[in-house]
């Protein structure tokens, strides 16, 4: 079973590795890993995609706790927050191939953020699954590079209790 | 004045009395700025890992923070191996690093090591110093998470030039922390659910670990003991939080731990883990591990909380108010407790498997005899300080040794680090004055710190170590004997090299030899009565092994008991 975590750090030097040495220690697999700023400067969000099968996710949860840099854990659950991902493709198209293309580019919102005569650089922005599935879509064309940022997410704006909820457990 | 003025400064508001440490090239403004002045005694140890285990002792027999200072690149790595066993054991540390000059780091400078780096795994936090503006507020921070919540070593690495740069100076009242939030009130409700399930228990067990200790939470744990009337076993770590002459007191759980107390842990109904962790060499397999027991788990810690053995009822909290609201609530169902047959169970199991070791087999000293006089030399004497090295000796003064006040049971649990006891010993001694302190010491052990007799002698701080010598890297040699079919591979020590008493007296300390068991007890009493460092060799029989014993894996129930020694070849 895969969660998602939001986690806000404070934006201190080694933060960032102080959780993913944890992890590391402790033998938790992170999935999927995004750092960035948030609305606070001096406060960092990491999303963490993590595999809970061999690691309930509740003792991976109070293991981040434990981190003096760490301010709030909270999980993103499914159906209550909005995950998004950016992949970058960059995908072998001849001309003759690249109507098909983009016609499937089309189909999942992806727009072509550069263009070489051999091949085409996709940009897609969406839930982590219609990536894959536009992975899967393209891969056959030939994927030469691809990249992906993480998953990053919020809970929804329509749900003010997520992250509460979480939270309490906790405690 | 400068940063390292400041640190002195801060050390001070903190009420620190003393610090173990070494100087070189990056801390020089720190040494300068103690030449120039202040209330905080200097321990010069010779070598940091020795520094380091000072803290720890001081630290364990006071109950207040240890510190340790070293200077950058060796020095900061020679303290990993103390850092490492404070973390293991919750021991409250504060190690204060030299680091090169601001502008030389990431260049692989003369003495430049990523301490920080190195030891995130084993700190609970750590500082890179950047701004000498920010030394008091540091420090303010990293005293007190190594002492809230669950209690561990913290690292604050300073480089020279921000030592050197001036500075004004304001300790503060607050520590900055705003991640750092330990649990601090307790769930009545837990509370109260724990409570009951100990009141109406018929075979209850008190598994006693170090955290009743960090807590001071030792008088609650003995009121609450006596209210319900359970027995109580201590870890290696908890050596002490119970007075172990009391009628409930049921020995220590584990690998080498008695026959009734590991019967009593695996065959309770309700085990009410107190600061305790689960060991595996308290558990032995777990699968297997009290399989019939309700586990009630109280700690400060919540990540323990089902990290190993999940638990029916869990209590988050310090442990003084969790232990106190049990007894009050306790007191408030008021039922008498239905423990006596069950009592009257595990003291038949003690009567019919008591610690035993043959005194046949040659004229040769046993190790055992030596703890047996220590113990009876010491009895009703609350003045003694022990502290151990890690192996077959440490078992033994586990299993002979009797400890009936807190903080008097020094040792290496979690990490097992051969070589802590002599100058956890020495830090000890700084801690407690009035104590004799006293390391059991292997052979083995001794020789990886034994420099630290300098410390003791020229530092004023006596102590007694009292080595178990039996030639051998003794419990290396145990297991290669039982699980590699005695097959003994680099384990042998040699009674003879060094020469303990002549090494003791290079020192400046008083050496004693002994071989045979007529010499111990006026040895073991002079050396107790020196008041001066004295080091006593008890070369002993290298075919005694320790039992019982679980072997590694195996059922508690399983243990194997005390077999005649054989011959040991090699």
């Amino acid at each position: 079973m895969k969660h998602t975590l939001a986690v806000l750090v404070e934006n201190q030097p080694g933060a960032l590795m102080r959780i993913a040495s944890m992890f590391a220690r402790r033998g938790y697999n992170i999935e999927s890993l995004a750092v960035g700023p948030t609305e606070r400067l001096d406060v960092s969000r990491v999303t963490i995609r993590v595999d809970c099968e061999q690691h309930p996710l509740e003792r991976i949860e109070k293991q981040m706790h434990k981190l003096v840099n760490v301010l709030r854990v909270a999980e993103l659950a499914p159906g209550e927050s909005v995950e998004r991902e950016l992949a970058l493709i960059k995908v072998t198209a001849p001309p003759e191939r690249r109507a098909e293309l983009l016609a499937l580019a089309e189909v999942f919102h992806a727009r072509v953020a550069d263009l070489g005569p051999e091949a085409l650089v996709f940009e897609v922005v969406g839930g982590p699954e219609e990536i894959d599935s536009f992975e899967e879509l393209v891969r056959p064309h030939g994927v030469k590079e691809l990249v992906r940022t993480g998953r990053i997410g919020l809970t929804r704006a329509s749900d003010r209790q997520g992250i509460k909820r979480r939270q309490h457990i906790l405690r | 004045m400068n940063g390292a003025d400041a640190v002195l400064r801060s050390l001070e508001a903190e009420g620190i009395e003393v610090v173990f440490g070494l100087p070189g090239g990056a801390v020089l403004p720190l040494y300068d700025a103690m030449a120039r002045g202040t209330t905080v005694r200097h321990v010069l140890a010779r070598h940091e890992q020795g520094a380091g285990h000072m803290a720890e002792g001081y630290a364990r027999a006071s109950g207040r923070v240890g510190v340790a200072v070293a200077t950058s690149g060796p020095g900061a790595t020679n303290l990993v191996t103390p850092i490492a066993d404070a973390w293991m054991d919750s021991t409250p540390l504060v190690c204060i690093t030299g680091q090169v000059r601001t502008h030389l780091i990431g260049t692989d400078a003369f003495q430049e090591c990523d301490i920080v780096g190195v030891t995130i795994p084993i700190v609970k936090h750590s500082w890179l110093v950047q701004d000498v503006a920010d030394i008091p507020q540091v420090l303010k921070d990293a005293f007190h998470v190594a002492r809230t919540g669950r209690c561990g070593p913290v690292l604050v690495d300073i480089p020279r030039d921000v030592q050197e740069a001036e500075t004004e100076f304001e300790y503060p009242d607050e520590p900055d922390l705003p991640g750092w939030r330990p649990p601090r009130r307790v769930h009545a409700r837990q509370v109260d659910a724990a409570a009951a399930a100990l009141a109406r228990a018929e075979k209850p067990v008190l598994y006693v670990g170090g955290g009743v200790l960090n807590a001071d939470a030792c008088a609650e744990l003995f009121e609450l003991a006596e209210a319900v009337r359970a027995p109580v076993v201590t870890t290696l770590m908890a050596k002490g939080a119970f007075p172990e002459t009391h009628e409930l007191f049921f020995g220590w759980p584990g690998m080498h731990g008695p026959k009734w107390s590991n019967w009593a842990m695996n065959k309770c109904d309700l085990l009410v883990a107190v600061g305790a962790r689960f060991d595996d060499r308290v558990t032995g397999r777990l699968s297997a591990f009290a399989p019939s027991a309700t586990v009630v788990h109280l700690d400060i810690d919540p990540a323990e909380i089902g990290k190993l053995r999940s638990a029916d009822i869990p209590v988050v909290g310090p442990l003084a108010d969790v232990l106190a609201g049990m007894t009050e609530r306790v007191r408030t169902i008021g039922a008498a407790p239905r423990t006596d047959a069950w009592l009257r169970q595990v003291e038949e199991w003690r009567d019919e498997f008591p610690l035993r070791y043959s005194r046949n087999g040659g004229d040769m000293l046993k190790p055992q005899a030596v703890l047996e006089t220590l113990r009876d030399l010491t009895a009703g004497r609350d003045d003694v300080v022990w502290t151990t090295g890690v192996g077959q000796h440490q078992m033994w003064a586990m299993q002979y040794l009797v400890c009936n006040r807190p903080r008097t049971f020094i040792t290496s649990g979690g990490l097992g680090t051969m070589g802590y006891g002599l100058p956890a010993a020495v830090g000890a001694k700084a801690a407690r004055p009035d104590a004799t302190v006293v390391c059991v010491d292997g052979d083995g052990c001794f020789q990886m710190t034994c420099q630290e007799l300098a410390t003791a002698v020229l530092e004023d701080l006596p102590i007694v170590v009292v080595i178990v010598n039996n030639g051998y890297l003794g419990m290396v040699q145990q297991w290669q004997t039982m699980f590699f079919d005695e097959r003994l591979s680099h384990v042998h020590l040699t009674h003879q090299v060094p020469d303990y008493a002549t090494l003791a007296e290079a020192y400046g300390a008083a050496g004693f030899t002994i071989s045979s068991e007529d010499e111990l007890e006026p040895v073991l009493a002079e050396a107790l009565a020196l008041g001066r460092t004295a080091v006593v060799d008890c070369r002993v029989d290298p075919r005694e092994q320790c039992f019982p014993m679980i072997p590694a894996g195996a059922a508690a129930l399983d243990l194997i008991e005390y077999a005649e020694p054989e011959e040991v070849v090699g």
